[in-house]
């Protein structure tokens, strides 16, 4: 584990090897302050009770139909809302902004629990293409496999796969962690931007194509590297975030992450500085 | 975009044409420009099935040229002649539409290239099928409003494929629908979803070599392409593992014969599958819901990966 205190040139997220680029110039992140909290509003969140539970049969609903309810129910406060049914609709559980136990009894189609922030859910079945792209926080397991672009540009949260994953897993993810228990298809990572990617067993061809930043981490073999994908040391700190991360995903426990390889990007791609275009033409 | 559907049922027969309709109509948002349906029927086995058309849909939507109703009679009289010169019988005979239409031919060969040469050289006609099982029925329209125009509910068979369209590349036709029958075999027939984009380098090479195209779309290749591999001795499998090469773009197909079906994924994995499969029944879709249509209960379903073949026996 990297020693905190001791390393002033780098951020605390460098540190544990979150992300490796030094950023400069100007930035639009706004840090929260607690101070301000009492007039913080994140719109479309509700405040809900985790302990008040309730079901929705939603097999004669259509998907915004369903989500609108999903809404409406969290508007009363329920904080545990059970899903029935779903058999493979698309778009269910979209746009979720706050905390909540969410529980889908079957299997979700295409783009199930996108663009959410701070839902717990749990998936008892499959899902489709796309599931949970741009997750920015929360955690969204799956019991059994899933599609293709699964994570695609997530932000932030843990998604876990315990089956096998399609193709384009992690496809532009800028941050969080993707989990995979089984196997994943070709081009895993690609033009990934910060973030990891764990996958337990074999993983197709071109893995970590043109990725920018990030870490992935393969349990068995690999059909192929991409465009700038390299080989990195697994270090003792890799070792330890990935036992924490495995038992608290709930797969692999006793899974040897000794044995696992790591891959980073060579930065042999990168095509880019800290200038804008119009600068670069006047330096030029 | 367009969606693809095909079920097996292994060891027995279903109502084919009422599951295929539920898994395309569930597809339709895919695109409803127009739908078709391979299905393979219970039959003697004596006699070929030529499904054939003298004419184009030319309703809403269409992008076929009006003809008068008289030039489809004239084309049929037509075939009539040539059929009867050739010695084919034409055992029954059913007008589903005034430009479609199946007959039951009592006919003895098994090189059918020559017999669809000469059907096809007269002018507007297209065979759409040929076979001792299979039947391709495709008109414009969603899988409901093709199903119920041709009465295809109450099909019972082992097997089928089927394919809800959005013309992109080609015309809003019957002649650019799937499925494509894989001229000139038997009982062979093939949807697509995806874009070739070597296409007509193939097409050149493929009718040099004597292979006839009928539309010009891109997924007609497929058929002639396949068809063409097993015409050298190629079974289905070779041929389909052979496409991932000699094909390129984006794809995801299914290929289907007198007892098989199969399904190939391009090595880029971008076209989609989602795939069912136990020891009675394989069911698979462009997305999961074509399968929750036969089977709505919770089921295991995957995804196939890159560059995948799969062939199953009925």
């Amino acid at each position: 584990m990297a020693n905190l205190k001791t390393v002033s040139k780098k951020s605390k997220a460098q540190s544990m090897g979150m992300h490796t680029e030094v950023l400069t110039g100007r930035t639009q992140q706004k840090f929260f302050n607690p101070d301000e909290a009492e007039n913080f509003y994140y719109f479309g969140t509700y405040d809900v009770d985790f302990n008040k539970r309730t079901e929705l049969d939603v097999k004669d609903m259509t998907a915004p139909e369903a989500n609108k309810e999903i809404d409406n129910l969290m508007s009363q406060g329920y904080g545990t809302i059970v899903i029935k049914n779903p058999q493979g609709k698309h778009s269910l559980g979209v746009g979720i902004l706050n905390k909540l136990n969410l529980i889908f009894e079957g299997s979700l189609g295409y783009f199930g629990m996108g663009s959410c922030d701070g839902p717990i859910v749990r998936i008892n079945g499959r899902v489709g293409w796309s599931c949970a792209e741009n997750l920015m926080a929360g955690k969204v397991v799956i019991e059994k496999n899933a599609g293709s672009c699964f994570g695609a540009a997530i932000r932030g949260g843990d998604l876990i796969c315990k089956g096998s994953v399609g193709a384009r897993t992690g496809i532009d993810m800028k941050g969080g962690t993707i989990i995979i228990g089984g196997d994943a298809g070709a081009f895993t990572g690609f033009m990934m931007q910060r973030g990891r990617i764990i996958i337990l067993g074999d993983v197709g061809i071109n893995l970590g194509d043109s990725m920018y930043d990030g870490t992935i981490f393969v349990g068995g073999e690999i059909g192929s590297y991409g465009s700038d994908a390299v080989d990195s040391e697994l270090t003792s700190s890799d070792q330890d975030w990935l036992k924490r991360k495995l038992k608290v995903a709930e797969i692999g426990e006793n899974f040897d992450v000794s044995k696992m390889k790591k891959i980073v990007a060579g930065k042999k791609l990168w095509n880019y500085d800290n200038l804008e275009p119009t600068e670069k033409k006047g330096a030029i | 975009m367009c969606g693809i559907a095909g079920l097996i049922h292994r060891g027995k027969s279903s109502n084919v044409g009422s599951e295929l309709q539920g898994m395309l109509q569930a597809l339709k948002h895919r695109g409803e420009d127009s739908t078709g349906y391979a299905l393979y029927g219970d039959t003697d086995g004596k006699n070929f099935i030529m499904r054939f058309k003298v004419g184009e849909n030319v309703g809403e939507g269409s992008s076929s040229v009006m003809e008068d109703v008289s030039v489809y009679d004239e084309r049929k009289k037509i075939v009539d002649e040539t059929l009867a010169e050739m010695g084919a019988k034409v055992v029954k005979e059913e007008r589903t539409l005034p430009y479609s239409l199946r007959y039951e031919i009592d006919y003895d060969t098994k090189d059918l290239l020559d017999f669809s040469q000469r059907i096809e050289s007269i002018p507007g006609v297209e065979i759409l099928s040929m076979g001792k099982s299979l039947e391709v029925i495709k008109d414009l329209g969603n899988a409901k409003m093709v199903c119920d125009r041709y009465s295809l509910d109450k099909v019972v068979g082992t097997h089928a494929i089927g394919h809800a369209r959005m013309a992109t590349e080609s015309g809003v036709d019957i002649k650019s629908a799937h499925p494509f029958w894989g001229y000139p075999f038997s009982d062979v027939s093939v949807v697509h979803n995806g874009q070739l984009t070597n296409y007509w380098n193939n097409r050149r090479v493929l009718e040099n070599k004597g292979m006839r195209f009928m539309s010009e779309c891109d997924s007609e290749l497929i058929a002639v392409y396949i068809a063409e591999k097993m015409r050298h001795g190629a079974t289905l499998e070779e041929g389909m593992k052979e496409s991932l090469t000699g094909l390129d773009g984006v794809f995801t197909y299914f290929v289907a014969t007198k007892d098989s079906l199969g399904m190939a994924k391009d090595t880029m994995a971008a076209k989609p599958l989602v795939l069912y499969e136990s020891d009675d029944l394989v069911a698979m879709g462009s997305e999961e819901i074509a399968i929750r249509s036969v089977l709505p209960q919770e089921i295991d379903t995957y995804d196939p990966f890159d560059g995948e073949v799969k062939v199953w026996q009925i």
